[in-house]
C-alpha cells in the first residue's frame, strides 16, 4: 500500500542519483519500506568502526558530517540528498568513519536489503555506486568540487586523495553567459551587467569560438579602436582557452599565466570542437585556493540563491578559525567576520526583494540589532533585527507594513537558512512591532526615553545598539537624532540604563569562586554572557549615551573612545576594553569547540591558565561596576 | 462496592463491549513509563466540520513514532464512509463526497484503529479537537473514550516559549505557522496522514527546544488532561 508520506519520500528520492535511474513506481515501493530519522545537531549516526546498520542513509534536511580519526578530522560534509553509509554495506565491513549530524537533520534510512536487488540489477546504478565507492576517500576540501557539481555528465570523482588544493578540482559556474557573434555589443555588455559577471562567451553552433572580457571592452570600445555599434566579433579574443572537465587548480593557474589569459573555458572534450560546459575564472581559482575575505564577498555578492550563501558561510567560519588559531588580533578578526556577516544578510535582503512582486513602495532600512549591531555577533546565533520605513501610505488601511512585513518574513526565513536562528523573543522585523515608519519609531524611542520603566530600559538596550544593514540610512540617521535629543530632555533615563547595567549578576562569589547556573539545562555551567560579557556591554552603553557619542556600536571601541575622553579613568577603560576582546574571543572559541554560541562554559573543561585569565576580567568588571554605581547615583533609584 | 464507571451508563445490565475494545482496553492496565524513546502515535483526522454533534471524520491519518523515527511502512491512514457530508469543508480536505479512494465504515475504521494505536500516548496539533471527534464517534457506535495519555504540540510548544514580558504568548498557533517557524516543508498539508507527518517533525524539534529550555524531560508533567 502506498502513502501520502511515502509519495513524498519518492518524489524527494528521485531527485537526486543513483534514485533518479530508477522509475517512479520502483522509487515509491523502496519509499514504503524506509525510516524517517530526526536527528539534533550533533546527533550520531555511527561511530568509526560500528558493525554496519541494516540501513544506509539519504540526507533529506540539514547537513551531516564525516569525519575520521585520530584528528578526528572533517572528511566529507554531506547535504541534502547526499548518500553516505552505503560502502560498508556493501562490502560487509564495519564503518570506517564517524557520521554527526551538523546541524540540525532529518535522514531517509534505506534498509540495503530492499535496495540492493535493484542496485544489482540496474547498471547504471551498479556504475555510479562503483564510481563513488572508488572516490569515498575525498579530502577535507572536497565538498566545493563533488561530481554532482559537473556540467553535464554524471560521473562521481575527485582524483586528489591527499589535501593538497593544488591537485584539486577546479570548481566552476556550469551557468554560462553566452552570445552570437552578431550580438551588438551593448546587448552583450548588458547581459555581462545583468548576471555580474567579467567575460561573456561567443558561441557558433553551439562551439565557443571566442570570449569578451572586461579588458577587451576597455581596450578595444573604450579606446575607440571599435565603434560601440559593432558586434560581438569584432571584439572577441579568440581562440578560447579550452580545458576537459577533469581541471585541477595547479592545471588551471598554469594555463593562464602561459597564455595571458583570466578565463578559460571548459569543454565536454577538453577541445573547442565540442559544447562548452563551463567557464573557470581567476576568481573561481581564489575562491578554490583558499578564504581570502574579498574573494568570499565577492563571492557573496554574485550568490543567486540562499543555499550558496550558506555555502560560503562555512567558509566564513573556515576563516575565522584560522584567524583565531593564528593569534590575528580581536578587533580586525572581528571587523572582517561582521563585515562578511554583513554582506551575506544584505545578499539575503537583496535576493528576497527579488522574490517580491513589486519594488518597495518607500525606502526603508534594515536594522541589525543588539550583538549584530554591535558587530560583536563572530559566531551565528540568533538573529534580532528591525525595519524602519519612511511613511504609511495614505490609502486605507497599512499597505506599507504589509509589504515589509511579507518582506521581513522572507528575509527571516533566508536568514534562518543560512544559520541565524529565529530569535526567542521575536525581537524580529517579521514581528509587526519591529517592523515601524520613522514616524512610529521615533514616538517609540521617545516613549521608552521618557518612561523608563523595566520593559523600557529592556528595550532600549537592546534596540539603541542598532547598525544599518542594508537600505536608506538617512531613516536610521534621523532615528538616531532623536534618541540623543530625547536623551538631552530626560537626563533620568540614563539613571535608569545606568541601574539596568547593574543587573547581571556578578560573575565570581566571596571566595572568588565562579558562580554557576543552578538549574536549566546549562546546570552547573558558566554563563560567560550574562555574567561577564553583557555588564561590559551595557556599561559602555550607559556611559557612550552620557557623553552623547553617536555611530560607535561595537563595545570594545566604546572604551577606547571614552578613554580618550575622561584622561582620568583612562586605564580602567582601556581595561575594559581588552577584557571585553578577551571575552569575546573566549566566547568564539568555546563556540568553535561546542558548534554552539559559546555562552555556556563548563569550567571542568577550562585549563588552569584559562581560569586565572578568566578570572582577571573579573576585576575589570567589579570596578566598572562600582564607578557606574556612583557616577550615576544609581542607589538613590532604590 | 460500588464502580463510579457504571454510574453513567443507560443500562443497569453490565455493557458487553466487542472483544477489539477489550483487548485495547487490557493495555492499560499496566501503567507505562514514557519518555523520549518511548513509542508515540501521531494523529490527525479531516472532518467535514468543527461541531462535535453534527460532523464526522472524513480521515485519519497517524504515523508511528519510536527512537525519533518514523517508519513508512507502519504509518496509518484510513477514510471512513460517512453519510454526512458538508461541502463547505472541500476545499480544505479536498475529499469528495464520492471519493475515489477506498473507503471503510466507520466501525471498522476504529476498530482498526485502535488495534494500530494501542496504548502509547497520542500527539497531535490542538489535540482535544481530533480526539474529541474520534470519542464521539466511539460513542456513536457504543465504546468508552480513548484511554490513550495526551500530548498537544500547541501546549508543548507555548511551554518551550521563553519567560519575558516581551513574548506575547497566543492562545492559539496554527499548524502552518508552527511548520514555518520551524522550517518543515508543508507538503501534503490538509491530507490527514501529511499533517500527521508535519506534526510528527514538530514535536521532535518542540522536545528538542523543551529539552535546551529545562534541561531534561519529565513527560508526566506534559501530558494534557
Amino acid at each position: 500500500m502506498k502513502n501520502t508520506i511515502s509519495h513524498r519520500v519518492a518524489d524527494f528520492l528521485k531527485g537526486f542519483p543513483p534514485f533518479n535511474m530508477l522509475s517512479i513506481e520502483v522509487l515509491e515501493d523502496i519509499a514504503m519500506e524506509i525510516n524517517i530519522q530526526y536527528l539534533d545537531k550533533e546527533g550520531l549516526v555511527f561511530k568509526e568502526g560500528d558493525n554496519p546498520h541494516t540501513n544506509f542513509y539519504v540526507v533529506h534536511k540539514g547537513a551531516v558530517a564525516l569525519r575520521k580519526a585520530p584528528q578526528n578530522e572533517m572528511v566529507d560534509l554531506c547535504d541534502e540528498g547526499d548518500i553516505f553509509g552505503l560502502r560498508p554495506l556493501m562490502a560487509q565491513e564495519n564503518y570506517k568513519m564517524e557520521a554527526k549530524a551538523y546541524e540540525e537533520t532529518i535522514l531517509y534510512c534505506i534498509p540495503i536489503e530492499v535496495f540492493k536487488p535493484y542496485a544489482l540489477k540496474n547498471k547504471a546504478i551498479g556504475n555510479f555506486l562503483l564510481e563513488s565507492f572508488a572516490s569515498n576517500t575525498r579530502n577535507p576540501y572536497a565538498k566545493n568540487h563533488r561530481g554532482k557539481l559537473y556540467g553535464e555528465t554524471s560521473s562521481e570523482e575527485t582524483e586528489a586523495v591527499v589535501p593538497l588544493f593544488d591537485v584539486q578540482q577546479v570548481r566552476w559556474s556550469k551557468n554560462i553567459i553566452s552570445c552570437e557573434t552578431s550580438t551588438p555589443i551593448t546587448v552583450l555588455a548588458s547581459a555581462m551587467r545583468a548576471n555580474k559577471i567579467g567575460a561573456i562567451l561567443v558561441l557558433k553552433d553551439k562551439l565557443p569560438i571566442g570570449i569578451i572580457t572586461d579588458k577587451d571592452l576597455r581596450n578595444k570600445i573604450g579606446t575607440g579602436e571599435i565603434p560601440i555599434s559593432g558586434t560581438a566579433f569584432e571584439i572577441m579574443s579568440s581562440p578560447v582557452i579550452t580545458y576537459p572537465e577533469e581541471l585541477t587548480v595547479t592545471q588551471a593557474q598554469m594555463g593562464m599565466m602561459a597564455t595571458g589569459v583570466s578565463h578559460l573555458c571548459i569543454t565536454k572534450d577538453g577541445t573547442p570542437h565540442t559544447k562548452a560546459v563551463g567557464i573557470v575564472s581567476k576568481h573561481d581559482i581564489m575562491l578554490s585556493v583558499g578564504n581570502n575575505p574579498s574573494v568570499l564577498i565577492k563571492a557573496i555578492q554574485r550568490a543567486s540563491k540562499t543555499k550558496e550563501v550558506k555555502r560560503i558561510r562555512l567558509s566564513i567560519m573556515k576563516l575565522l578559525r584560522g584567524y583565531l588559531q593564528q593569534g590575528i588580533p580581536m578587533t580586525i578578526t572581528s571587523k572582517i567576520i561582521s563585515e562578511l556577516n554583513n554582506a551575506c544578510t544584505r545578499q539575503i535582503i537583496t535576493l528576497n526583494l527579488k522574490k517580491m512582486e513589486t519594488p518597495p513602495p518607500c525606502s526603508f532600512v534594515w536594522l541589525a540589532i543588539g550583538s549584530q549591531g554591535r558587530n560583536e555577533q563572530l559566531l551565528q546565533t540568533d538573529q534580532d533585527n528591525a525595519i524602519i520605513f519612511e511613511k504609511e501610505s495614505t490609502a486605507e488601511g497599512e499597505p506599507h507594513k504589509e509589504y515589509f512585513l511579507e518582506l521581513a518574513k522572507k528575509i527571516n526565513k533566508g536568514l534562518m537558512k543560512i544559520g541565524y536562528e529565529y530569535c526567542p523573543a521575536d525581537m524580529m522585523a517579521s514581528n509587526p512591532k519591529w517592523c515601524l515608519d520613522l514616524e512610529s519609531w521615533k514616538k517609540n524611542v521617545s516613549y521608552w526615553i521618557s518612561n523608563p520603566g523595566k520593559n523600557e530600559v529592556l528595550l532600549s538596550s537592546i534596540f539603541f545598539d542598532f547598525n544599518a544593514v542594508y537600505g536608506n540610512t538617512k531613516l536610521s540617521d534621523a532615528l538616531s537624532d532623536v534618541i540623543f535629543d530625547t536623551l538631552k530632555e530626560f537626563p533620568v533615563f540614563t539613571t535608569h540604563l545606568a541601574s539596568g547595567a547593574l543587573q547581571s549578576p556578578p560573575p565570581s562569589g566571596f571566595f572568588r569562586k565562579f558562580l554557576v547556573e543552578h538549574d536549566g539545562a546549562n546546570k552547573d555551567n558558566f554563563d560567560l554572557k550574562r555574567r561577564t560579557l553583557m555588564p561590559l556591554t551595557d556599561a559602555a552603553r550607559v556611559l557612550v549615551l552620557s557623553h552623547f557619542v553617536k555611530g560607535i556600536n561595537n563595545t570594545a571601541a566604546r572604551f577606547e573612545k571614552l578613554a580618550t575622553l575622561e584622561p582620568n579613568n583612562k586605564d580602567l577603560y582601556l581595561s575594559c576594553s581588552y577584557a571585553t576582546k578577551a571575552l569575546l574571543k573566549f566566547r568564539t572559541k568555546q563556540g568553535i569547540l561546542h558548534r554552539d554560541s559559546g555562552r555556556y562554559l563548563d569550567l571542568n573543561s577550562l585549563s588552569k591558565e584559562e581560569r586565572v585569565k578568566l578570572k582577571r576580567t573579573f576585576k575589570t568588571i567589579k570596578e566598572i561596576q562600582e564607578l557606574i554605581n556612583i557616577r550615576f547615583k544609581v542607589s538613590q533609584l532604590l | 462496592m460500588i464502580f463510579p464507571f457504571f454510574k453513567n451508563t443507560r443500562t443497569k445490565s453490565p455493557i458487553i463491549l466487542p472483544k477489539f475494545w477489550m483487548n485495547y482496553a487490557a493495555l492499560f492496565l499496566k501503567e507505562e513509563a514514557v519518555d523520549s524513546q518511548s513509542k508515540f502515535i501521531v494523529i490527525d483526522t479531516e472532518t467535514t466540520g468543527f461541531d462535535y454533534e453534527k460532523e464526522r471524520i472524513l480521515c485519519i491519518g497517524a504515523v508511528l513514532l519510536e527512537k525519533s523515527q518514523i517508519a513508512v511502512k507502519d504509518s496509518f491512514e484510513v477514510y471512513l464512509t460517512q453519510d454526512h457530508y458538508n461541502s463547505d469543508s472541500t476545499p480544505i480536505h479536498g475529499i469528495l463526497k464520492e471519493e475515489k479512494k477506498e473507503k471503510t465504515a466507520e466501525i471498522e475504521a476504529l476498530k482498526s484503529f485502535l488495534t494500530y494505536i494501542g496504548n502509547a500516548p497520542i500527539i497531535a496539533h490542538h489535540t482535544m479537537f481530533d480526539v474529541n471527534m474520534i470519542n464521539k464517534a466511539l460513542h456513536r457506535q457504543g465504546l468508552p473514550s480513548l484511554k490513550n495519555k495526551l500530548l498537544d504540540t500547541v501546549v508543548l510548544y507555548k511551554k518551550s516559549l521563553l519567560r519575558s514580558p516581551l513574548i506575547e504568548k497566543k492562545d492559539h498557533y496554527s499548524l502552518d505557522e508552527l511548520a514555518d517557524k520551524f522550517n518543515i516543508s508543508k507538503k501534503d498539508r490538509h491530507t490527514a496522514l501529511g499533517d500527521a507527518y508535519i506534526t510528527a517533525l514538530l514535536f521532535l524539534k518542540i522536545i528538542k527546544k523543551l529539552k535546551e529550555k529545562t534541561g531534561q524531560l519529565k513527560f508526566k508533567r506534559l501530558f494534557i488532561d
